[in-house]
């Protein structure tokens, strides 16, 4: 049986490490290479950087930065912010990450999700939803709305249809971020996690809002998640990835112990 | 040296930074003269079994694959490459190489995991291995370790050659062979460090068939 895998976020503006508060206030934590070999030894599953201003100011995503952390760190990574095109795609592929995220562009032309997985395989591409509940309308029956340029942008896109049409382009993976409940530490979004896990089969690994271990197990169960995405909980020292593992273990989640 | 053998299949990259980490001297190569000099050979691979056949076929590596094997020089084949040292895979209606008996499945969605739910295909994730045969290849390998898997097909060699099974709606094999014929279903270079002790079991094992020789 597959475990449920435990992904440390690392925002990365200018080269350097930030964890914002629903998108404001970023506060610099640190080199993104340590940090990534940092959890790497921790036993994090999974590792992805996210280059946090790229889709907003146009910049590119940081090659060398991505270069650095394949040749330390011996687990699937994958990179997000700023992928417009299949070339972005394959750039950061080619530097080593296992697996590459696209947002806002993917929402503007859905047939970067089908180039990519046709050019690469759907296992390597990754569909990041930010998303804002906003109440159930005629445009948006699920009551969560696609927003995007970190929750700037509305797009009157339902949540939930953006999920299907995902998965039937091809994406490999969803990461379901709530805007609302990023950065305020009070759990995950379940309803939306289970609602969007419910509607594709394809893993989603739920995003936004984590503040304690329980919320990650909630998060993997009552959210259907197969993983979860931290961030400053982990960032801060609050918690270490071996006491979240271990207190999953405890309520009968099986993670990967051994690393 | 260990040779990774180059034919536009993939992850070679990911195999070499694994390997260099380890100090393992290594080339991404397709040059027959370095294959045959190397101490082993590591085949790697992702994507589908018929387009890298056609890469394979198309430059003659097949054929020199099949003749290195003989001479007995050591191979560790990773995921497609796992596949693809076999007889056929149901991936594309594939013939492969035909190196070692048995043939590629695809998993049947219909199958559930432990919980009841319907397996996900590919089987994408952490997953372990249990071991059915001792071998070279894994010792030193703790038996709740875990290794990361990314794959829709799975071998099904001879059951002689069955080493390590995993469990995902059906107990199928993720490692199989012998000794200095192995392929492990699982991305061993990207497996954190129980996947970097099977690599540098297999530099040891190369290097010790070099001494003997």
């Amino acid at each position: 049986m597959l475990s449920k895998r435990i992904i440390p976020c690392l925002d990365v503006r200018g080269g350097v490490l930030t964890k914002g508060v629903k998108f404001v206030g970023n506060v610099d934590i640190g080199d993104p290479v340590e940090s990534a070999r940092h959890y790497y030894e921790q036993g994090a599953d999974e590792i992805v950087f996210y280059d946090i201003t790229a889709s907003h100011e146009g910049r590119g995503i940081f090659l060398d930065v991505v270069e650095r952390v394949a040749s330390q760190i011996f687990i699937p990574f994958s990179v997000g912010g700023g992928i417009r095109t299949v070339q972005d795609m394959r750039d950061v592929l080619l530097a080593g990450a296992e697996k590459v995220s696209v947002n806002s562009a993917a929402v503007n032309d859905p047939d970067i999700i089908s180039q990519g997985a046709a050019q690469f395989g759907s296992q390597c591409v990754v569909v990041g939803m930010d998303v804002l509940k906003v109440g159930v309308s005629e445009k948006i029956p699920s009551g969560y709305e696609i927003v995007i340029h970190g929750g700037r942008k509305h797009m009157d896109l339902d949540a939930v249809e953006w999920a299907r049409t995902c998965e039937a382009l091809g994406a490999g993976e969803l990461c379901v971020n709530s805007i609302d409940a990023d950065g305020t530490k009070d759990g995950y979004e379940l309803t939306l996690t289970r609602m969007i896990a419910e509607a594709v089969s394809i893993p989603v690994i739920a995003s936004g809002g984590a503040g304690n271990p329980q919320h990650m197990v909630e998060a993997v169960t009552e959210g259907k998640a197969t993983a979860a995405l931290i961030a400053s909980i982990v960032h801060y020292g609050e918690y270490t990835i071996p006491d979240i593992k271990a207190y999953m273990t405890g309520k009968g989640v099986k993670v990967r112990s051994v690393w | 040296m260990l040779a990774i053998l180059d034919y536009k299949a993939g992850n070679q990259t990911s195999v070499s930074r694994a390997l260099t980490h380890l100090g393992i001297d290594n080339a991404i190569t397709a040059d027959p003269a370095v294959l045959s000099a190397a101490r082993g050979i590591v085949f790697p691979g992702v994507g589908a079994a018929g387009q890298a056949m056609h890469e394979l076929t198309s430059t003659g590596l097949d054929a020199l694959l099949r003749k290195l094997v003989q001479a007995g020089k050591p191979l560790l084949g990773i995921c497609v490459g796992c596949q693809i040292l076999l007889d056929y895979s149901a991936e594309n209606d594939t013939t492969t190489l035909g190196i070692v008996p048995g043939q590629c499945a695809m998993f049947n969605p219909a199958l559930t995991e432990e919980d009841g739910s319907p397996i996900k295909v590919p089987h994408m994730g952490w997953n372990r291995l249990k071991t059915v045969r001792e071998t070279p290849l894994l010792a030193g390998i703790d038996a709740q370790a875990e290794f990361y898997f990314v794959h829709s097909y799975y071998p099904v060699p001879a059951p002689e050659n069955v080493i390590a099974t995993t469990d995902y709606g059906l107990q199928f094999c993720s490692v199989h062979g012998r000794d200095g014929l192995w392929a492990v279903q699982f991305h061993a270079e990207k497996s954190g460090r129980p996947g970097l002790r099977i690599l540098e079991n297999f530099a040891d094992y190369c290097q010790e068939a070099r001494r003997a020789q």
